[in-house]
This record gives structure tokens, sequence and C-alpha cells, in this order.
């Protein structure tokens, strides 16, 4: 390999003019393959990131109730009026048990179980229509990092506190050591302490949600001992579909992924990988060509020195092996290039852009684009190569 | 004097083009030859007899379509395109009118490129005898010039220092004068010559110069892709 190396480094050098432009095309063509695809998923891990900070993977909750239709008997016509039925809140059965199993599913990382309600809550003469959400605050921080959300305060659920989030305090005038009145309907009422504040960012769980201890939610519920809901977080975020079907197979409850409930964001998502895969290919292959059609001239060019190396011994693979290493080497160093451009555009969009977001440079993505530009690169060298190997020497040398 | 041995031997060799098809065309009809290792020996005769035909036959560039072909005693008809690839580096070295050298490799370079595409990266020894045989053609302070950067004449010697770099059994030149003006073509021949009378190594030269054609050993005239007769001139060993 030593030789043919050495021609092919040989003659890229000595048409310098030529590699340079083409060196030029690829470094282009790589920095732009790497700074979409490093923004496009910067974008969408960003986009995924503040959708699950206010939402469980999996939610779990009790089977709809639904109308049990009798079977007509054969040979009649039956016509059906269907009252759909009133979802009452129903607790899960057996939940402890589910959770149990839910627990031991592999790539399941934390289980939540929650019971939430509607409620009003009142202070003075404020009402405000707030939703219940009672929890196990160790197990629900598993889920949703409210740590992370407190604005004031404290965490704390459980002996007559609470916590708020930041618009309903607002609404009804609640600093941390208020008291805020819930009342969820045939005379089940209570008091709760405001502990803590919190701003989820998401408007209307700000402005709607009140966490207490499981009990209280259960009392004032009407649920002794039962929970609505369990919240699920999974090792990976994308396989949250899978397990969710598992769930539904293993329990008969009614278990929905994030991306059932957010159906609209995740056909978003995979729209913009499509628009990305596609610019990417087409760059790819118009480099690709670009490499193809150099390596197709400097065949061309060089067909009577081609000649003299087949006279003087030189192998038909090793000349195909020269201009591979050609196209290779053309590959490599331009998408090196490239990658370095593509990484000062994502730091210079990370320093100067509109700063939404922070793009997450991925190592990976910068070696995948090298390997790829350096496969891409032999492949495009295939043809040029192959009709410089199979070159009849003595045409070739007689060629002007 | 190295001993004398048979280098070359062509036996009943023929080549036609356009094989199969209405225009096919028989080149050379049975061509019986022999080179040893001594033989300075000049093809001779007029453009469209065959020379370069033949010369690329016993070059191993092209196959014959009959006949057979002996290189150091080895049968090469039989032989695949890589085999013959590989006896052709080890046992001819060639020297072409348009002095051919790799334009982007250095004078030196071009010399053990023979050697290169065979073996790989150049040992001192192969070091050591391609800048003793840039010096034999009197261009040892030109080894690191490109191609570009030297003479006509000055080309076709590291084109003859090449081609004798892996120490070939056969030289075969290709009207190696037709592009040089008189002067040079003499010293051109002379070091061929010289080379042939040292390391005993047969050269074939194809040439329309009659001067240059008397001035060797044997002359084979081709004449309608037949020998002949072949010569040995009067002052021939």
């Amino acid at each position: 390999m030593w030789i043919e190396s050495t021609i092919a480094l040989r003659f890229l050098r000595h048409g310098r003019a030529q590699s340079l432009l083409i060196l030029f095309g690829i470094a282009v063509g790589v920095a732009v393959i790497v700074f979409v695809v490093a923004l496009i998923s910067g974008l969408q891990s960003n986009l995924i990131e503040r959708t699950l900070g206010t939402q469980s993977h999996i939610r779990i909750e009790a089977p709809r109730e639904v109308n049990r239709i009798a079977p007509a008997p054969p040979g009649t016509v039956q016509l059906l009026l269907e009252d759909p039925r009133p979802q009452s809140l129903r607790p899960i059965d057996n939940w402890q048990q589910v959770r149990d199993v839910i627990e031991r599913l592999p790539g399941v990382k934390a289980v939540s179980p929650v019971v939430s309600g509607p409620a009003f809550g009142r202070r003075g003469a404020a009402v405000e229509s707030v939703a219940l959400v009672g929890i196990d605050l160790a197990r629900y921080l598993r889920v949703i990092p409210l740590q992370d959300n407190l604005v004031t305060g404290r965490l704390e659920v459980g002996s007559g506190n609470g916590m708020v989030g930041r618009q309903l305090a607002e609404d009804l005038g609640l600093r941390t050591g208020s008291k805020l009145r819930l009342d969820a309907g045939d005379g089940r009422e209570a008091v709760i302490n405001v502990a803590g504040i919190f701003e989820l960012g998401v408007r209307e769980l700000d402005e709607r949600y009140v966490y207490v201890d499981l009990k209280q939610a259960q009392s004032l519920l009407a649920l002794p001992g039962g929970v609505t809901v369990i919240d699920v977080t999974v090792e990976d975020v994308f396989a949250a579909d899978a397990t969710a079907a598992r769930i539904r197979g293993l329990t008969g409850l009614q278990a929905e992924s994030w991306m059932e409930s957010n159906a609209q964001l995740m056909n978003a998502l995979s729209s913009q990988s499509m628009s990305t895969n596609m610019i990417s290919f087409f760059v790819a292959v118009s480099v690709a060509l670009g490499i193809a059609s150099v390596l197709a001239v400097s065949v061309a060019q060089r067909t009577r020195e081609i000649g003299i190396l087949r006279a003087m011994g030189t192998r038909r693979r090793q000349m195909l092996r020269v201009f591979l290493i050609q196209g290779a080497v053309l590959g490599l160093l331009g998408s090196a290039v490239g990658a370095v451009a593509g990484w000062s555009l994502v730091v210079a969009f990370n320093t100067f852009g509109p700063r939404l977001f922070e793009i997450d440079l991925q190592p990976m993505l910068f070696v995948a684009a090298m390997a790829l530009a350096t496969l891409a690169g032999m492949g495009a060298a295939l043809v040029p190569a192959w009709r410089a190997s199979r070159m009849d020497p003595v045409e070739a040398i007689r060629h002007a | 004097m190295p001993e004398l041995k048979e280098v070359l031997r062509l036996e009943g060799l023929r080549k036609s083009y356009n094989i199969g098809q209405p225009n096919e065309v028989e080149v050379l009809h049975g061509i019986d030859l022999r080179l040893d290792s001594a033989d300075f020996a000049a093809l001779v005769g007029p453009s469209g007899s065959g020379k370069s035909t033949l010369l690329n036959l016993i070059g191993l560039l092209d196959p014959p379509t009959a006949g057979e072909l002996y290189l150091d005693g080895q049968p090469t008809r039989a032989m695949d395109d890589e085999a013959r690839t590989a006896l052709r580096g080890r046992h001819i070295g060639f020297v072409f009118q348009f002095h051919h050298l790799i334009s982007a490799f250095t004078a030196l370079e071009n010399v053990l490129m023979p050697s290169m595409v065979a073996h790989g990266k150049p040992g001192a020894e192969m070091l050591d005898r391609a800048r003793e045989l840039l010096a034999a053609v009197g261009l040892e302070k030109f080894a690191d010039r490109r191609p570009d950067q030297l003479s006509g004449g000055q080309q076709q010697r590291v084109a003859i220092a090449r081609a004798l770099v892996t120490r070939p059994s056969l030289l075969l030149a290709d009207e190696p004068t037709g592009n040089l003006d008189t002067r040079t073509a003499a010293e051109v021949f002379k070091l061929l010559r010289q080379f042939n009378a040292r390391f005993g190594c047969a050269v074939l030269v194809v040439t329309h110069d009659p001067r240059l054609a008397e001035t060797c050993d044997r002359t084979i005239p081709l004449v309608d892709g037949q020998v002949v007769s072949d010569e040995r001139a009067a002052h021939a060993p």
C-alpha cells in the first residue's frame, strides 16, 4: 500500500488547483451537513426536554367506561342509539400491585402513583378552579423535576402543606405561609398551608395545579386508598411507546406514552428529521459527484502516465487503489476541514445566535460525518479507478 | 563479459486484430526469433510493418494470438494479466520515444519507480543503485529535479536509468532517439551500448534511423509482419 498511497498523494499534490477546489467543495458540503444536523437535533432535543419537563413519559389510567352492547340474535337488524357514559373519577384497581409490576419492567426508571381531580380553591372572596394533585413527593420528583421549578418556599406536601403554581398564587394573592381553602364538592373541604410556589412554564399548569399529599387528595376526592393515575418514567424516551404497549398488555389499563399524547409534536419532529436527512443526502450526493468528476478528469489527464506505470509492472489492483486512495483522502481531508467549519458555525450559533436554545456538540457527529465522507469519496472514486485499472497500457502509452 | 544465455525466444508468434470480425487482420505472421544476453539488436522496417506490435508482444504489454514467447525460459502465452505484469516488472525495462516520466515525481523517484511498484519503499541498496545509475547517465546533480525541469535529452537519460534499475534481462527501446537531436541521440545510444556491455542485458531497439541501426550488432528487418533476414553485423562479437 505504500507505493499506492505515495502515488495517490503525489497525484493530488501535483494537480493542486483541482485538489484544492474539490476539497473546498467537500468542506462546504460537510459543514452544511454538520451544522444542519446539529441544529435540528439540538432543536429537537430541546423541544422534547421542554415537553417532558412537565409530563411523564407514560400515563396510566383506569380504562374508560363504555357501554356494553348485547349482541343481537342472528337474523335480526339491530338499531342502536347509544348514549355515551359519563367518565366519573375512578381509581385504578389494585394499584399497588400494578405499581410493583411496572417497576420491575425493563427500561422503567421511576413509577409515581398520583390521585388527581377537580376542586375549587378559595381565598377570601376569590375562587379559582384548580386541579388537585395528590402525590408521593419522593416518587413524583423522579418523574417531574419540581425542585428545578420551585420559585419560593420549599418542596413539601403532607401535614396540611401543599404547593401551588405561580399563576394561581398571583390570582389568589398567595404567598408562602398563606392558607388556601380547597373545596372538592359535597362538603369535602380542607385548608392547606402554601409551603412552596412553583413555575413549570406552562400557563395551564401554573394557574391550576395544587400539589397535596396523596392521602389528603384521596379524602378530598372521596377515593380512599385509591389513585387515578400512575406516572412512569423510562430510560429511553423514544422507547416509551413500546413500554406503554407492554403495560397495556400486562394490566389491561389505559397507558398512553408522551409520543401518543404529543402526536403533533412527534409528527413535526419526524418531518424535520426527514428534511434534514434529505438535505444531507443530496449535499452528500453532489459532493460525491464532484469527487467523481475531478477524479475522472485526473484519470483522463494521466492516461499516459497510467500506461507507463502499468508497463513498469504496476498491477491492475495497484492502479485501482491509487485512485481509491485519492477519493478517500479527498473525502477525509475535505470533511475534516468541513467538520471544523461546521463546529465553528455551531459555536457561533450558540454565542451570537438567538440563544433560544443551546446546540449540544456531539463528537460522534463529526466522526460519523468524516467516516461517511471518506466512504463517499471512495465510492465516488470507484468508477474512475476502475477505468484506470482496466486501461490497456499499449493504448494508454500511445495516447497523446 | 557475462556468460551468454538465452533471454528471449519467439516461436511462430502471430498477432491478429479484430478477431472474428469482417475486418480481421493478421499483423504478424509467425515470427521466430532469439535474443541472447549480450545481444544489441535493432528492429528495423518500414512503418506499418508491425514493429510496434512486435515490441508490445515482446514487452508483454499485449498477448499474442498464436505462438509462444519465452522470456528467460518461461513460456508466457498462457499467463494472465497479473502474472504478465509481474514478469514484465521484473525482467523488462522500457525506454519510449517520448521519455514518459511521471511528472509528479523527481528524477531519482522516477528511476526508483519500477522497484517501488514491485517492492514498496526502496532500501538503502536500491537507493544507491538508482543514484549510481543516475550518475552513469550523467545526471547525479539533477536527482531532485522534476521532469519539467529537465531537457528532452536529460529526460530520456532518466528514462534509461529507470529502465535499468531492476536489472532487467531485456531492455526494449522504441525509437529512443526519435525525439532528440543528432548529438543527443548519439549520446543516448552510447549509453544503451554501455549498459548492454556492463550488465549483460539484451537490448532491442526499434529505430527508423539506418545510421543508428548500423551501429547495432544485429539488424532484424521486419517486412509485412515477417522477419526477412537476420543479419549479424561484421563488428558483432
